[in-house]
């Protein structure tokens, strides 16, 4: 973007708000200016892009009626062919076809889970920086907590509690993974609130409320942005030791519910490799990924790691 | 699980800010004796023991609260889990009730709860009918020898490659390193198992596909005995390293970063030494201290790596043991696991903690 | 005599993502045994620089040519081996103690024994040994040696670093911003005490400080440095009294004598911003700065000139008269020409003897709200 595109923007600028958008528009090309400095991040990118599309567009070339055991076009146990290229299950369904389909549960359980998790721990983050005090004391006493016991063992118990299904895997991810982004976000609210237009804005007498959403928040998002990324891939994680462990949404499988099948199927035993790559690899490739975009971000974010390269 | 992140902006040193010295204040005060200075440390040091033995009271309590909360209240029926599916008569219904003593008002179930846990009565396992304590503690040793062996492994090559990778920064060596570490981390760990034991047990046959010790017996004797053991444990052990090795690359290495630019290091180079001894006896050490603490606060994430690689190698130890009371669910038994395994973070950060005040010399004063 | 230290068209550039920063640029002088040179300038001016070259301390893929000779051999020629051997041992630096010179977790007097188990090849325990006899030199309490650096004051820490580069006894040391963050008092014991040492051993010593007024009374010689180059080089009474490039009298300049009306009045400072390294001015990289900038400036490259035969500068305004001390013929400038140039002479001569008297700098205040890095 020209300079001189910018300025002319500014002069048609009335309200603050329209201030306000042209300022993170040119926060975010700057952002995205930087982005495009980091391979590793391009490339998690590109992946996670190619995934989405491949996850999306499933129904326009593969049939889903073929994912019922009932269904099933192929006999037990296949070894890769043309017509299946990693094979049948024991069921005789398509293990490629599995996993295009698991993609949509994994994802989605991995993305809802992490934005919960972000949400809530900005929430407390926030709360705890800002109220300071006993709120402040109980707030990060709990998330100490939280970060120190083993989250898949409290994941594990929740889910059992609950019983299995999509709902409670969200929830129980979410709850067990929000303490780190709780901390993250405490340490800089800290960090904006002392800046002098928030005293200003104290001053002034702005209230809790809108310190918080007008002035903390917007300072706030690129970090969350980033630990939200990173949070997705520790989600998808967890989601598919869950569902390995048999506590996966019983109703459609994701990719850690098929490997739980070819390990009870008794895959190993008989070598059947082919039952076991894909939906691991597409577990690595999507964590992978979005560890790249997430750890790029922050590198843009951060400059004491951007310059040090 | 763990956040991988490459910032280490939320951690901070145990007690708090690092003390700042005296100052650049009157040069004169090196004339004071330290007497002094020594007990008001020690002071502080007891109010810091204090304060952490006392917040890692509050965790365990905390604990086993929700221990309770999650077990008792909202977890199923116990009835059905002992029965099993098959039908049962109301009289037999009561009379299980009656025996786990859930008629009674939740108060009261909570007071039973708490005096069984002061003497030591955890209850029986729903399918054994053994006492849940004596199953953990036949297993414990299982569950030690592969998590030490995991652990010992991986943090010696985690923080030794990392180190170096950090040291080399813009290298090849760091980037295959780093994407190596990044790779392993991004790999679910059973995953990983599976297709170990796929290619070395069930394709090279150079390992034994699951288990602790051969089913067909061998010679008797220590040493027999011993080597068929560490035979079985190499795939679990090096399986569940990799995940953690990855973590711990990634934190040394950042470490190193952050101290790489330190002055100290340039009088070091200054001196004479070689760069292998500059990194050694000068970074090393002081990167130790922030990943000892980022390696503390990871150390739930063993767990979990435990109870998968467990899982996948039926390695007779707690993390199996958890895993079929899961399938079960076996609450009793789901109950004191997890109660053991959070109860054991909690003290492993305790120690580290502790450990911490007398690793950095600078952390005196607690903020 | 073959000089201690000879550095002969010193270059050094920089590699950085903005492309090659050069940082010195072709500079020249000699140090015999005993002798004393205070380096000035501005931050970024490159004068740290020169310090890390001499051990070849600078980061990996910087460009340097010319010549280092220390004692008769080319540092930039060594082996890494030779240069191991001669870093500390041959010369030593005095760091900055005061911020992050010392390694946090190791206690001082093995930091300071360090170098003497390298280089002498004596048992840790002996080496300790001399080192706390080494603390005890500097003025530093014996119980100290067993103190972790944050225990001790900036000045202490200071003290540290001056034990440490002493400790292998080596013919040139190299103080570099030695003082500078300490508070007054405590940099004119610390001066006094470089002063002491340098003066009992007989050491050579290279000091750098962008505070003219500590350099003057330290150092026989000053050299005044401007974006990589040297534009003054001579007699430290001469560059600080009566100093001939534009520059090295701003420098000067900068360091008022409390209580003198006419400075009060007349406050001395300069405008501007040192050049940025990566683009410097065509010319003299002074002009666009200078007060008494002339057309030629712009375009002309000024090398060092002769103003007297131990005594350069690097400025078209000088005019070569090797036999004549510049006292007789006023300053070739025309703004301190005149009674405004016998004035700062007897100014200066004032300041030298007061500084021998009252010790160091102690009357002095800091003008300058430079920091350097």
């Amino acid at each position: 973007m020209s300079e001189q595109g910018t300025q002319q923007g500014e002069e048609r600028l009335h309200s603050a708000r329209a201030i306000v958008w042209a300022r993170r528009r040119a926060a975010l090309s700057t952002f995205w200016r930087l982005y495009r400095t980091q391979r590793a991040g391009l490339v998690g990118l590109a992946i996670l892009i190619a995934i989405t599309l491949l996850t999306v567009l499933a129904p326009l070339y593969t049939d889903e009626a073929e994912l019922r055991a009932s269904n099933a076009p192929g006999g037990r146990m296949e070894s890769p062919s043309t017509e299946f290229w990693f094979g049948t299950d024991q069921t005789g369904r398509s293990i490629l076809l599995m996993v295009i389909w698991g993609a949509r549960v994994s994802l989605q359980v991995g993305v809802v889970a992490a934005v919960l998790a972000v949400t809530l721990g900005t929430l407390i983050g926030m709360a705890a920086a800002h109220f300071g005090g006993w709120i402040s004391w109980v707030l990060m006493r709990l998330t100490d907590w939280f970060i120190v016991l083993p989250n898949l063992v409290l994941a594990i118990a929740l889910v059992i509690a609950l019983g299995p299904s999509r709902i409670t895997i969200i929830a129980a991810i979410a709850l067990t993974s929000w303490a780190s982004t709780a901390r993250v976000v405490r340490a800089q609210t800290m960090a904006i609130e002392g800046r002098p237009y928030i005293e200003r804005a104290q001053a002034l007498g702005a209230g809790h409320w809108h310190q918080m959403t007008r002035h903390v928040l917007p300072n706030l998002m690129p970090l969350v942005l980033a630990s939200a990324t990173l949070q997705v891939s520790s989600a998808i994680l967890a989601e598919a030791s869950l569902s390995f462990l048999g506590l996966g949404d019983p109703s459609q499988p994701s990719w850690g519910t098929i490997l739980e099948r070819a390990f009870d199927a008794g895959a190993i035993s008989v070598g059947a490799w082919w039952y076991m790559l894909p939906p691991g690899i597409a577990i690595l490739l999507v964590v992978l990924a979005f560890t790249l975009c997430g750890r790029a971000m922050e590198s843009v974010l951060n400059p004491r790691l951007r310059d040090n390269t | 699980m763990g956040k991988l992140s490459t910032t280490q902006a939320s951690v901070s040193p145990p007690g708090g800010g690092i003390g700042a010295g005296d100052g650049n204040g009157n040069d004169l005060d090196g004339d004071t004796p330290p007497r002094p200075e020594r007990s008001a440390a020690r002071r502080e040091l007891w109010r810091y023991l204090a304060g952490r033995i006392s917040g890692a009271a509050v965790s365990m309590i905390l604990v086993l609260f929700s221990a309770f909360f999650i077990f008792r209240i909202i977890g199923g029926d116990p009835v059905r889990a002992i029965g099993g599916d098959s039908p049962m008569t109301p009289e037999q219904r009561a009379e299980i009730e009656e025996r786990l003593g859930l008629n009674e008002p939740m108060a009261v179930q909570f007071w039973e709860y708490v005096k069984d846990l002061f003497t030591l009565d955890w209850g029986e396992s729903y399918v054994s009918s053994a006492q849940v304590t004596d199953l953990m503690w036949d297993r414990l040793p299982n569950t030690l020898l592969l998590t030490g062996t995991a652990l010992i492994l991986a943090a010696g090559l985690g923080i030794w490659i990392g180190a170096r990778a950090g040291w080399k920064q813009g290298s090849f060596f760091e980037k295959s390193q780093v994407g190596i570490s990044l790779t392993l981390w991004s790999a679910p760990t059973f995953w990983l198992g599976m297709i170990v034991i796929i290619v070395f047990s069930v394709e090279l046959g150079m390992f034994p596909v699951n288990g602790m010790r051969s089913t067909r017996g061998v010679a008797d004797g220590f040493w027999p005995e011993a080597l068929d053991v560490a035979h079985h444990l190499v795939l679990p052990a090096v399986t569940m390293a990799a995940v953690i090795y990855a973590q711990y690359v990634l934190i040394m290495r950042s470490s190193i970063l952050e101290e790489r630019n330190n002055d100290y290091l340039t009088v070091a180079r200054a001196k004479g030494l070689r760069d292998a001894v500059v990194r050694r006896r000068h970074a090393v050490p002081n990167a130790m201290l922030p990943t000892v603490t980022l390696i503390a606060l990871q150390f739930g994430a063993i767990f979990n790596g435990a109870l998968l690689t467990e899982t996948i190698f039926s390695w007779p130890g707690l993390g199996l043991l958890f895993y079929q009371a899961i399938k079960i669910p076996d609450i009793p038994l789901l109950q004191l696991l997890f109660i053991f395994f959070a109860g054991t973070t909690i003290l492993a950060n305790l120690l580290v903690d502790i450990l911490y005040r007398f690793l950095d010399p600078r952390v005196r004063r607690s903020a | 005599m073959t000089p201690l230290l000879e550095i002969d068209d010193l270059t050094i550039t920089y590699r950085s993502a903005r492309g090659e920063i050069p940082a010195v640029r072709g500079i020249s002088f000699g140090l015999q045994p005993g002798d004393s040179l205070g380096l000035a300038g501005e931050s970024g001016c490159g004068k740290s620089t020169v310090a890390a070259a001499v051990l070849r301390l600078l980061p990996r893929g910087t460009q340097v040519s010319g010549r280092i000779m220390l004692d008769g051999e080319d540092v930039l020629k060594m082996s890494f081996g030779t240069l191991r051997v001669v870093r500390w041992a041959g010369a030593s630096i005095v760091f900055q103690g005061a911020m992050h010179s010392l390694n946090p977790v190791q206690r001082v007097a093995r930091q300071i024994a360090e170098p003497i188990v390298l280089h002498e090849h004596i048992s840790a325990s002996a080496a300790e040994e001399r080192a706390v006899e080494l603390m005890t030199q500097v003025g530093l309490p014996t119980w100290r040696a067993r103190s972790y650096p944050h225990q001790l004051s900036g000045g202490q820490r200071q003290r540290v670093m001056i034990a440490m580069a002493l400790a292998c006894s080596p013919q040139l040391i190299i103080a570099d911003e030695a003082t500078t963050a300490l508070d007054v008092m405590i940099q004119a014991q610390v001066l006094a005490l470089i002063k002491r040492l340098v003066a009992e051993r007989d050491i050579a010593l290279v000091m750098i400080s962008h505070d003219l007024s500590v350099l003057a009374d330290t150092c026989d010689q000053l050299a005044v440095m401007y974006a990589g180059k040297l534009v003054e080089h001579g007699p430290s009474h001469e560059v600080f009294g009566n100093a001939q490039h534009p520059y090295a009298q701003a420098l000067s300049a900068a360091f008022p004598i409390v209580g003198d009306p006419d400075e009060r009045r007349n406050p001395q400072g300069l405008a501007g911003d040192p050049p940025d390294p990566a683009a410097l001015p065509t010319g003299c990289s002074f002009h666009p700065r200078c007060p008494v900038a002339m057309d030629e400036c712009t375009s002309t490259t000024v090398e060092l000139r002769a103003v007297r035969h131990d005594w350069q500068a690097a400025c078209l305004r000088v005019e070569a008269e090797p036999t004549q001390p510049p006292a007789a013929t006023p300053s070739a400038l025309g703004v301190a020409a005149g009674p405004d140039a016998r004035e700062r002479d007897a100014r200066a001569q004032e300041r030298d003897a007061g500084s021998q008297e009252r010790g160091a700098g102690d009357l002095r205040v800091r003008a300058t709200s430079e920091d350097d890095t």
